[in-house]
């Protein structure tokens, strides 16, 4: 893996720019900051592999998975057997990130917890992995890289469980860095909860190891986006320049461009699960020329306050529109607001896979932005256009945005 | 009319035709996925194309709840509102009936000389005044879902229009010939089907003889409504059970009217195989030469095979894409239950010799592991089903047109049937198809050596 990090210019703060190169597949490199698509047991939830060409190419790459998806089913061996992951999903341009935690069907689940393994809520209920086990399914999966096991805690625990919490993260990193017999790309996790202390101490140790990138675990589990800024700065201190990192549990664009201002090179699309699920289609006031908002296409997008619309209101019965006008993607090439309204009614599956198609499509627009905006050095700039843009959001907690970005100013 | 059927060639009683709809030119012999509600199972309009689907069924019942026939004609109609640009059928919505009318239906032949008593009794009174008197009987809310159920088609039954129910908000719902009609124009599929009086097959006695006539007066009120002849076909739909004599009568009425198409409805209900080859056979021989012919709700690509052997061009079923749902795929040899633990460890395709997307991409254990859990796992298979029942359109195609469908028939029996043990109802039909299927049947002294070597 290469990666190459491009130092942060006057109006970007710490948000900086990187080229991704995992050498093992025959992708193009990434430029970062970039999403990664979360998907289940490989594939995206609802798009069809034969429908993923149709998202911008080489950004729809990325694909995040988590190893535990697996454990029902179908055995390491057969998947080994079969090849590894990209083999098996047949999706040989792509690359596969493994990580525990998806924040949807595999979710820390601290309590049940030991020092033995992390353990996780998931569709067949609780289950506890070991680090041997994990490194099993890695090495029989063969992803591009993979993120060490983690004690991802929620932001309430004790000072004690929070410093256990770190100790056990390190140590699974020695263990999965010792079982990777077939020298798989490995992110360090670092956790440490809500207190600063543990965190530095946490990316001073995996600093230390033999890691290529870092993952940072244990956020969007109860902290508020306030205190997460000088957290993310106590970790961001003690990583080299040159390394990319991963975030997992920031979901809004808001929580992305958070990150991105601390410096975080790779996110999830959880987000963008949680909207096709209900329904809502993402409409982000993307920039149409340098450092613009086009203001009123909120109002645009049937009076809704905030940004995301609604499929399942009835003003879009009729609406002959595509979601997006200038939109590129299959979804709004070839289909209408009312026909998309039409499907949701009826709880027809074809409702979600169009709208997942629309929403990662515009999702990747939204980073493609931010990026340009990181080159051009107005990213402190983009960003607080587009937080003025969505003050009304409903998704923004109330007390966390005034402050914040006056701050950061 | 608003139709070309061009025979491109045959063998004896099967045929393989151009079918020139408005909106596509179709290959007949050919099978119409069922699209309920304008989509079908999670596949995109550009992949039931790349799949190779001629024409798409829409269900007028479900479509006129929702999204409403007025909405869709006003957007377009049914081809623009859901973006496909090849053709479409769409039913009568009047099969939909058959669930609600089934209660009466039983009730009826139970207490066939009561009828008469029982609405002027039961149903000339509102269910209040029942329940009133019912009241000390604790299932009082399981009487109000019964009259309402039963009291709306005994009192139709007698008015000449069939009743329905919307489950979205309990209104009863009158569907005429006219309303039908109406509301078909409005979707504006290529195809469109005359309301029937549609009567499970296993029902016997005077309602199959009933539901004819009404069928046969019906399609004129059908014919006289339809306000877009040229661009919409109207397909007559043959009704009369089991019953040969009712069925001829039903024919040679239908015939007169001299319609685009026709179909041969009331199949596919659980009668037995045997009767249901012999009423395909007698309506395929009575039908014109020059018009299509629709069996209704066939599916089983074994029964597709058949009935185009007997003449029939054109079928829809729910099957393919219902079965991928609960995790079975069609293969060649008959169906592969993916759920089954064996398929864990499987790491050869569904069917080796298919060429769709999911085949070239896919083992049999991947998908296991997706089955039932995941929404891609009912995606994946929907689309292999479907892909395996248009390629079964297109071989049954060239195989007649190139003069090679015997030899297509018996490939297909034998990978079916690799001991041979092709059901006698096959035998029966491919006889007077005139279709010699001797050398994949296994014969009686051939079936006992078989015995005496697996005993071995
Ligand atoms: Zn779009
Ligand atoms: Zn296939």
């Amino acid at each position: 893996m290469k990666f190459a990090a491009t130092a942060a210019a006057m109006g970007n703060g710490r948000a900086r720019v990187g080229l991704l190169h995992l050498s093992t597949t025959f992708s193009d490199p990434i430029e970062t900051p970039a999403l990664l698509l979360t998907t289940r047991k490989g594939l995206p939830l609802f798009i069809p592999p034969d429908l993923l060409p149709s998202l911008p190419s080489p950004h729809s790459h990325l694909l995040q998975f988590s190893p535990l998806h697996f454990l029902e089913g179908i055995s390491p061996k057969t998947i080994s057997d079969v090849g590894g992951l990209h083999q098996m999903i047949g999706l040989h341009q792509h690359i596969f990130v493994a990580v525990p935690r998806d924040s949807i069907t595999s979710i820390p689940e601290h309590q049940s917890t030991n020092k033995t393994g992390p353990s996780f809520h998931t569709p067949g209920g609780r289950l506890l992995i070991k680090p041997a086990d994990y490194m099993q399914l890695v090495s029989s999966m063969k992803p591009d890289l993979f993120v060490s096991l983690a004690d991802e805690v929620p932001a309430w625990v004790s000072t004690k469980r929070n410093t256990a919490s770190v100790d056990r993260t390190l140590r699974w990193l020695d263990d999965c860095i010792s079982y990777n017999k077939t020298g798989v790309t490995v992110f360090g996790s670092i956790v440490g909860g809500s207190r600063v202390e543990e965190r530095q101490r946490c990316a001073q140790e995996v600093v230390k190891r033999n890691v290529s990138g870092y993952f940072i675990g244990g956020f969007g589990l109860g902290e508020s986006m306030d205190e997460r800024s000088d957290l993310l700065a106590a970790i961001m201190d003690n990583l080299p320049e040159d390394k990319p990192r991963q975030v997992s549990g920031l979901e809004l664009p808001e929580e992305v461009l958070q990150g991105v201002a601390a410096g975080v090179d790779l996110f999830d699309s959880t987000y963008i699960y949680h909207l096709t699920i209900g329904g809502f289609a993402l409409t982000l006031p993307l920039e149409t020329r340098a450092g613009e908002f086009p203001d009123n296409e909120l109002s645009d997008s049937g009076g809704s306050v905030h940004a995301n619309i609604n499929l399942k209101s009835t003003i879009y019965r009729k609406d002959t529109s595509p979601i997006i006008e200038s939109c590129e993607c299959y979804t709004c090439q070839n289909h209408t607001k009312a026909y998309l309204n039409h499907l949701f009614n009826v709880h027809e599956m074809l409702a979600q896979t169009l709208l997942e198609i629309h929403n990662t499509h515009h999702y990747l627009g939204f980073f493609r932005s931010i990026r340009e905006a990181i080159k051009e050095g107005r990213f402190e700039q983009f960003r607080r256009n587009f937080i003025g843009g969505r003050r009304d959001n409903i998704f923004i907690s109330a007390p966390s945005d005034g402050t914040q970005f006056n701050s950061c100013a | 009319m608003a139709l070309r059927f061009e025979i491109l060639g045959r063998f004896n009683r099967a045929r393989a035709a151009h079918l020139t709809l408005p909106h596509f030119l179709c290959q007949t012999p050919l099978f119409m996925p069922v699209g309920t509600q304008g989509t079908i199972k999670g596949l995109t309009t550009s992949q039931l194309e790349d799949i190779g689907c001629q024409i798409i069924l829409g269900n007028t019942y479900h479509l006129a709840l929702r999204p409403t026939s007025e909405l869709i004609d006003e957007l377009g109609g049914l081809h623009k509102f859901m973006n496909w640009p090849r053709a479409l059928l769409t039913d009568s919505g009047g099969f939909q009936m058959v669930v609600v009318l089934c209660l009466t239906d039983t009730l009826c032949t139970f207490l066939d000389s009561f009828r008469m008593l029982i609405c002027n009794i039961v149903f000339r009174y509102p269910y209040c005044i029942w329940l009133t008197l019912l009241k000390r009987v604790s299932h009082f809310s399981l009487i109000r879902r019964f009259y309402r159920t039963t009291s709306r088609p005994f009192m139709c039954l007698y008015h000449e229009s069939l009743p329905e129910f919307s489950p979205v908000d309990g209104k009863p719902m009158l569907l005429t010939p006219e309303e039908s009609i109406q509301i078909q124009n409005r979707i504006g599929a290529d195809i469109i089907m005359a309301l029937d009086d549609v009567v499970k097959t296993t029902i016997t006695g005077p309602r199959i003889k009933e539901a004819m006539y009404r069928t046969l007066r019906w399609i004129d009120r059908c014919i006289a409504a339809h306000k877009r002849p040229h661009e919409q076909n109207l397909f007559g739909i043959v009704q009369g059970g089991l019953d040969p004599a009712l069925r001829d009568i039903c024919v040679r009425g239908l015939v007169e009217r001299n319609l685009p198409g026709y179909a041969i409805g009331g199949l596919a209900g659980g009668e037995d195989k045997d009767s249901f080859w012999r009423v395909v056979a007698q309506c395929t021989a009575a039908l014109p030469e020059d018009k299509p012919r629709y069996v209704m709700g066939v599916g089983y690509p074994l029964d597709i095979v058949v009935c185009s052997a007997l003449g029939a061009d054109m079928y829809d079923c729910v099957y393919p894409t219902r079965t991928a749902r609960f995790g079975t795929a069609l293969i060649p040899e008959g169906v592969l239950k993916l759920k089954h633990q064996a398929m864990a460890t499987d790491v050869r395709p569904i069917d080796p010799t298919c060429e769709c997307m999911v085949c070239k991409k896919y083992t049999r254990a991947y998908i296991h592991c997706l089955v039932t859990k995941d929404a891609m796992g009912s995606q994946l298979l929907s689309y292999h089903n479907l892909h395996y029942m248009m390629k079964l359109s297109r071989d049954l195609h060239s195989s007649i047109v190139e003069g090679r469908f015997p030899e297509f028939v018996c490939k297909f029996l034998q990978r079916m049937f690799p001991k041979g043990d092709v059901p006698q109802w096959v035998c029966n039909a491919m006889e007077v198809a005139g279709i010699d299927i001797s050398s994949c049947c296994a014969t009686y002294s051939e079936s006992e050596d078989l015995m005496l070597t697996s005993k071995e």
